[in-house]
């Protein structure tokens, strides 16, 4: 059904329209000038000011593998995250420690462990599920690369990336 | 003005008359009319008439082929790129056009002074929009008011003839 | 060369000198910058930067780093001009050929021939600054303006396709309506003035103050105050339809993004595109060039001595000039940034708004204002 939409009454000034337009323009002057005089907050020049500084604790950057403080990977290749990995960035290969290793009692550890940066969603879902506590999401958050094979994290760029993290789990310390 | 100038102006103001007739797209006629306008008024420029040459612009050009063109488009005449040559037709419009040529070729020939260069007038700059104000508001003023006035009936005229065909 | 005797050789190098100046120092730099800054602008009223990092590349030429944000974002011009001319220039198949590619050099070249016959400076090595100085300068801008509108109606027409179309039917008749109150509200100026040349518009205004400023000249007489009315009246109503003439906004229908795509230009790319860009915005630098001599004196620096023919031969004579022409495009310069500023600040119109504001308003103020002006010259001596 057709009805009329009652229109306001205007005063002589604003049917003039001239009037509300130099207010218009005045808006729009001040913001240029707060603007000019460095008053305005603008956003942060990506490339040259960084926000790492102000990066939360719970921050979900790329997911890296740690080692503990006796330099040892604390991944034991239980495949529980390249399970839970919802968009299946993880390959992990399982690899046998041999017997005359210090570690030797922890058996397995990844020969090879790849995530996908290209595929990686930075849910932290790898983090959760890990029951060794040897795969952290990090701060990293610009991983950039100029090819595919590139964007891929190999172990040993992972182990760069992860660092150590002192341990939380105890069972496979050697004086235990 | 230089006789370089003149000729190619002449030949490409005839080149798109030509054109008006021979082209079979509405939009395509209506631009090449613009052309041959817009060559018209160059060789006003040429004879140091500007005014003449600028109104040609302003309201040939620029005023009454854009409303043609308008129109042009509006309509959308498909059906006139796909009519064929009319013989009778142009048998009868190269007859017609055959005859004013020769009639002002005759006409030429027998009016000497038209064969002769004009001397150049000997001002800088010819004030001629003054003059033509002058001519037109003082001596054939009542002329220029009625034929204003007719315009006015006229342009009237049509408002109310188009109202009238909408009810 | 035997046929150009009878004009000096001189003078057609000086005036190819001053076109070619004109055009290609003065006018295409100014045309790119003008684009900059209406990023820029919009960016800073918009409380954003703007493109402020493109700067020159100079780590191809085995420097470390690139000048970025050292020039503040000035190679951004060029850059676009770079990616404009390396995009794929697409026809599409559906349109009218011939005047597809007809439309963009129309749609470039009027605006650019408009500045023939503007005065962008005085007297300079002998030369008056100007490429035509015809006497009926102004009537040439208005009929130079008014074939403007067949690169955009063509480029509407020939693109076949329902978008372009609708910006090229709107594009005609809103230039069409506005040419009106364009025309008759510089009536008055020019009755003031008594002269259609636009070098003796400004000289005019040299010795008797600008026509917006009239206080210019140091005096101020009764006529001069009570002729200030009609002259601000027709400033108005010839800067609205200047911004409708120039398809600016508030006024730019033909291209509307939000209803109408990009209107006209909907179905083009690459430099097609960017010379209905240019032809744009090089109207925007003659309508503002118009507006500059017809109301604000043109290149005039009030209290500073005017260079003649022969002063201009000297070298201080040549730097004066170059300050006048400084002057003469430093005044377009505000006025672009007036353009820039609107165009940021105003909603666009509705088009039945847009033309009763032209028939209804603007025609019938600038009609007025040729009474007030004739009977104001007439009463008052």
């Amino acid at each position: 059904m057709a009805y009329t939409v009652r229109r306001p009454n205007l005063t002589f000034w604003e049917k003039l329209y001239l009037p509300n337009i130099i207010a218009g323009l005045a808006i729009t002057l001040k913001h240029l000038r707060k603007m000019l005089a460095g008053e305005t907050h603008v956003v942060m020049q990506y490339p040259e000011e960084k926000w790492d500084a102000h990066l939360p604790e719970y921050y979900r950057g790329a997911p890296t593998l740690v080692t503990d403080q006796h330099g040892r990977e604390k991944c034991v290749s239980c495949q529980l995250c390249e399970f839970i990995c919802p968009p299946r960035a993880i390959k992990i290969k399982p690899g046998h420690i041999p017997a005359e290793n210090e570690f030797a009692k922890v058996e397995k550890a990844p020969e090879a462990f790849d995530i996908d940066m290209t595929r990686c969603i930075y849910c932290g879902l790898c983090e959760e599920v890990c029951p060794e506590q040897a795969i952290f999401l990090r701060k990293d958050y610009a991983i950039t690369g100029e090819s595919r094979a590139e964007m891929v994290h190999d172990k040993t760029k992972l182990y760069e990336l992860g660092g150590t993290m002192p341990n939380l789990v105890h069972k496979w310390n050697p004086d235990k | 003005m230089s006789p370089v100038l003149f000729w190619a102006f002449t030949l490409l103001m005839l080149a798109f008359g030509a054109s008006v007739v021979l082209n079979r797209n509405p939009v395509a006629s209506a631009l090449s009319l613009v052309g041959s306008f817009l060559c018209l008024a160059a060789l006003f420029v040429g004879l140091d008439a500007f005014f003449i040459a600028v109104i040609q612009v302003l309201v040939y050009a620029g005023a009454v082929m854009v409303l043609f063109l308008f129109i042009i488009m509006l309509l959308d005449l498909k059906a006139e790129q796909r009519r064929r040559f009319n013989p009778v037709a142009l048998v009868g419009g190269a007859a017609v056009s055959g005859a004013f040529v020769a009639f002002l070729l005759h006409v030429l020939k027998s009016f000497p002074a038209g064969s002769q260069a004009f001397p150049n007038l000997g001002v800088e700059r010819l004030d001629d929009v003054r003059l033509v104000g002058f001519a037109l508001f003082n001596h054939f003023n009542l002329p220029f008011q009625t034929v204003g006035v007719l315009v006015l009936v006229a342009s009237i005229g049509v408002v109310v003839l188009s109202r009238r065909e909408l009810k | 060369m035997a046929l150009l005797n009878d004009i000096p050789w001189f003078l057609i190098a000086a005036s190819v000198a001053k076109t070619l100046f004109l055009i290609f120092l003065v006018v295409l730099p100014l045309v790119s910058y003008t684009v900059y800054a209406e990023r820029r602008v919009s960016a800073l009223i918009q409380d954003r930067l703007g493109p402020n990092r493109t700067g020159f590349p100079i780590s191809l030429f085995g420097f470390k780093k690139d000048l970025q944000l050292v020039l503040g974002g000035l190679g951004q011009p060029i850059a676009d001009a770079v990616k404009f001319l390396l995009k794929e220039d697409f026809t599409p198949g559906h349109v009218n050929k011939v005047y597809f590619w007809m439309a963009p050099v129309l749609a470039m070249v009027p605006a650019l021939s408009t500045l023939a016959v503007l005065p962008f400076g005085n007297y300079m090595f002998g030369q008056k600054m100007v490429v035509a100085d015809v006497n009926v300068g102004i009537l040439y801008v208005f009929a130079i303006a008014s074939i403007g509108v067949y690169g955009i109606v063509l480029a509407g027409w020939s693109s076949n396709s329902k978008y372009p179309f609708l910006g090229g039917i709107r594009a005609s008749s809103q230039m069409i309506s506005y040419e009106l109150s364009l025309g008759l509200s510089a009536v008055p100026v020019l009755m003031i003035l008594g002269n259609l040349n636009l070098s003796d518009a400004i000289d005019y205004q040299v010795k008797n103050g600008w026509l917006l400023l009239p206080f210019t000249d140091g005096n101020l007489t009764l006529r001069e105050l009570l002729l200030w009315v009609p002259v601000l009246i027709s400033f108005i109503v010839f800067s609205i339809s200047m911004f409708a003439e120039t398809n600016r906004l508030p006024f730019d229908l033909p291209e509307s993004e939000t209803e109408l795509v990009a209107g006209y230009h909907t179905e083009y790319s690459s430099m097609k595109f960017a010379l209905f860009f240019l032809g744009e915005y090089a109207a925007m630098i003659a309508g503002s060039s118009v507006i500059t001599v017809l109301f604000l004196g043109g290149w005039h620096i009030p209290f500073l001595p005017v260079n003649t023919l022969e002063s201009s031969m000297t070298a201080p004579g040549a730097v004066l000039g170059l300050v006048h022409i400084t002057a003469f495009f430093a005044k377009v310069a505000v006025l672009l940034g007036i353009f820039i500023w609107v165009r940021w600040t105003l909603p666009r119109f509705r088009f039945d708004q847009l033309m009763k504001l032209g028939w209804l308003y603007l025609f019938e103020i600038a009609l007025v204002n040729i009474f007030i002006t004739a009977a104001i010259l007439a009463l008052v001596r």
